[in-house]
């Protein structure tokens, strides 16, 4: 190993320059992570045989701050981002496109962290990172590390799932605890720190999708609520199926540690990010058997059934909170941060 | 205007006491509390500030008018 | 889920038990405000309206940081924002707070360094990991929150930061309570009082304005029993024709209130007449920095002064706030005023009376 990487453990705008020092980085750090026969063809683009079946495609680009977290980092993040938004299609195996842009003097260990976490989330999630591309930024111009993530799949021809198709008297299913991810992050900020096992939720959630879709073919929508958290994504599948949605809050999973944070920094936890769950609008004759399903998996184990789609009000979601009063559920308008009214 | 939230005292030392709500726990300063609280108290907390100490003996009486609410639904008290 | 001393408080069945009672008790239509905004938060998150008989009708009073904050004064942290030396330092309530032309969420998308904390104290950490700058903390809220500013300006005072100060916009809720009685538009019937100011201030705080006003006052918790319990309180009083002071927050409020902590805070603060919005200029309402920490005034080490705004033409904020109005006849509301574009503050607040409104009327 003697290209030009190795006498440096920072990252030089050489490295982006696509001559020795890229080559040189590609074949000495990545390659080693992401090894497979179809990368080890080192085109421009892979080839992939789909033999005419039904494609998921999806895009996602990860900026979280901080990069490392507990629970988790912005590799794993960004590896998890497609399989689960690929998952959602019904596509549970993929192969996967990684954009990195990385700024001047970004440290070259913290660069193979976030490799080795990458490559061991794709080995669980079976999904194979067939294609890259790189590229270096002046220092100051971007935050230390940019990841974009693409990813595309074949989907079984009978598999039918779209946040239009909810239809009434479905069963909404919540594969697990709310707000994990987005309670973490926010407290690794300066001053808001606490001393918390909290950490990040971040999961492959593929395998679980391929043993739902084995199970029933009454799953009519699959959505992982990321940013925005369960009721934005609740806002969104009510607004595209035109459908209404009746939840119970007494039913909705959430860790006491994240409860209480929320309550301290007077956040919703209902609009905190989860990078880990699932939220599925099912069949009523299905319900059951789906959710032992979903249980049966380590990343479901605490899965409910939360409510269910209703004709009326269509657009809008609703919630018998834990009073017995009801409340709207709105779209979150804009960033949550911590009030002290 | 002011959101204030009750945590467990685990450790009490000077002028600061490290507390928790559900396993979140924070360090907080006691220079505005008007009773020095012990460890097993709750305090009140807001802004990284105790206030002060929940009474547990008024929160008995509470709960209790409130469970004694489904014993009889007569007009007694 | 338990959290203790909460979730005890949110039992579904003692709401219910509650509210029926509220039902059976209920005959005249009246009007009740909460004056903190951490309840009008709690009413609508628990949906506490849908539990309550068509005869009771909830307010959301003046005790929001947000709502009662003025033009002039988001003018004053916008033109401080603008300095390059300046690191702005606030709570998260206030980013989005519409000033004349601008707002700290626009600035800070214009570079400005603004930043969120948890804690007045958590300035003096900024101010010393910054030396070079000057770090100015925007002090909102109300006799809760106001000691613990006055405590870390004891503490900054004590360990010499010389990079530090506060813009104070603090107010005080018993003067803005009987401005709201004066004013003869206004039609309240009781008041649901503040539970974390009452812990500082006491229930005592209250006592004069039962007695002048013959207005019922309960001073609650916050949580849906709590809530439903101080509407059962004040209902009753109402209807039997009774005005008393009475505190349903037992375990945590005192009729004496937080001595300690009213002393720190006038070691520090000297009471003085301040604007409210909606309001207007309130007597002995505000707290401005005594001489002895004048240093720490962000207005004498910065050309803070700004033209006098008017509220935007067609607001009526404050009439919304006095319960004079309702949102919808106000002319912008759901127009030019709306939860992702506000124009007046009670449109800004997640939970203020016109975002709730028009959630809820959509």
């Amino acid at each position: 190993m003697t290209g030009v990487f190795m006498k440096t453990d920072k990252i030089l705008l050489d490295h982006g320059s696509g001559g020795k020092a890229s080559s040189d980085l590609i074949e000495e750090l990545f390659l080693p992570y992401f090894d497979n026969k179809i990368l080890a063809d080192f085109d421009d683009g892979a080839l992939l045989a789909m033999e005419g079946r039904k494609l998921a495609f999806s895009t996602d680009s990860h900026t979280v701050d901080p990069i490392f977290f507990p629970g988790g980092d912005i590799g794993k993040l960004s590896v998890c981002g497609t399989v689960n938004d690929l998952a959602m299609c019904g596509a549970t195996s993929s192969y996967i496109s990684v954009g990195f842009i990385i700024e001047e003097g970004f440290p070259i260990a913290d660069l193979r962290r976030i490799l080795a976490g990458m490559s061991q989330t794709a080995k669980e999630a079976k999904a194979l990172i067939v294609t890259g591309d790189t590229k270096v930024v002046p220092f100051g111009t971007a935050d230390k590390i940019f990841i974009n993530t693409s990813g595309v799949g074949t989907v079984g021809d009978d598999v039918k799932i779209s946040g239009k198709n909810a239809c009434p008297g479905d069963k909404i299913i919540l594969s697990g605890a709310i707000a994990d991810h987005g309670i973490t992050i926010l407290t690794q900020r300066e001053g808001l720190r606490l001393d918390s096992s909290l950490k990040s939720d971040i999961a492959p959630l593929n395998l679980m999708v391929e043993e739902m879709i084995k199970t029933s073919s009454k799953i009519h929508s699959l959505r992982d609520p990321t940013r925005g958290g369960i009721g934005t994504t609740l806002n969104e599948i009510a607004k595209k199926s035109e459908k209404g949605m009746k939840l119970y809050e007494k039913e909705i999973p959430i860790r006491d540690e994240v409860r209480g944070a929320c309550e301290l920094l007077g956040l919703d936890p209902l609009y905190l990010a989860n990078e880990g769950k699932l939220l599925a609008c099912v069949g009523p004759e299905d319900a059951e058997k789906l959710l032992k399903v979903i249980r049966a998996n380590k990343y479901g184990k605490d899965a409910q059934i939360i409510g269910e789609v209703t004709k009326d009000n269509p657009g809008k979601v609703f919630m018998r909170t834990t009073s017995g009063g009801t409340r709207i559920v709105d779209m979150l308008t804009g960033e949550q941060l911590p009030r002290i009214c | 205007m002011c959101l204030a939230v009750p945590m467990k005292v685990l450790e009490v030392e000077e002028n600061v006491a490290r507390v928790d709500i559900g396993g979140a726990g924070k360090t907080i300063r006691l220079d505005i509390i008007d009773k020095r609280p012990e460890v097993g108290d709750y305090v009140i907390v807001h802004a990284g500030f105790a206030i002060n100490v929940l009474d547990e003996k008024e929160a008995e009486i509470t709960l209790g008018y409130f469970k004694e609410l489904f014993a009889h639904d007569s007009e007694a008290h | 889920m338990t959290l203790k001393h909460i979730s005890e408080y949110r039992d579904g069945e003692i709401c219910k038990e509650i509210a029926k009672k509220i039902h059976v008790i209920s005959q005249k239509k009246i009007r009740l405000m909460e004056v903190c905004g951490t309840h009008t938060m709690s009413i609508s998150r628990n949906g506490i309206r849908s539990l309550l008989p068509k005869t009771i009708t909830l307010l959301s009073g003046p005790g929001c940081p947000v709502c009662v904050t003025t033009p002039a004064e988001v003018d004053q942290w916008v033109k401080l924002a603008r300095k390059k030396e300046v690191i702005v330092v606030t709570f998260g309530d206030l980013l989005r707070v519409p000033g004349s032309e601008s707002s700290l969420g626009a600035e800070r998308a214009n570079g400005a360094d603004i930043r969120v904390v948890y804690s007045p104290l958590d300035c003096l950490r900024i101010a010393q990991n910054n030396p070079g700058r000057e770090v100015v903390f925007l002090g909102i809220g109300f006799e809760t929150t106001a000691p613990t500013v006055a405590a870390s300006l004891i503490e900054a005072k004590k360990s010499g930061l010389k990079n530090f100060s506060i813009i104070s916009n603090h107010k005080l809720v018993p003067p803005a309570l009987f401005a709201l009685l004066e004013n003869q538009k206004v039609k309240i019937d009781g008041f649901i009082c503040p539970g974390h100011v009452s812990v500082i201030i006491g229930g005592q705080a209250y006592s004069s304005l039962v007695d002048k006003c013959q207005i019922p006052c309960v001073v609650a918790g916050f949580e849906p029993v709590d809530i439903l319990q101080s509407i059962y309180l004040l209902a009753s009083q109402i209807e039997a024709g009774r005005a008393e002071l009475k505190i349903a927050y037992r375990r945590v409020v005192a009729f004496e209130g937080n001595e300690k902590a009213r002393d720190i805070m006038y070691q520090v603060f000297d009471v003085c007449d301040r604007r409210w919005r909606g309001l207007g200029m309130i007597p002995e309402s505000g707290l401005e920095l005594k001489e002895e920490f004048y240093t720490f005034r962000a207005e004498e080490r910065f050309d803070l002064s700004v033209p006098d705004a008017k509220d935007p033409p067609g607001c009526a904020c404050g009439e919304i706030l006095c319960g004079t109005k309702s949102p919808h006849e106000c002319s912008l509301f759901g127009k030019s005023c709306r939860p992702d574009q506000p124009v007046g503050p009670c449109m800004v607040s997640s939970e203020g009376t016109c975002a709730a409104y028009y959630r809820y009327q959509q």
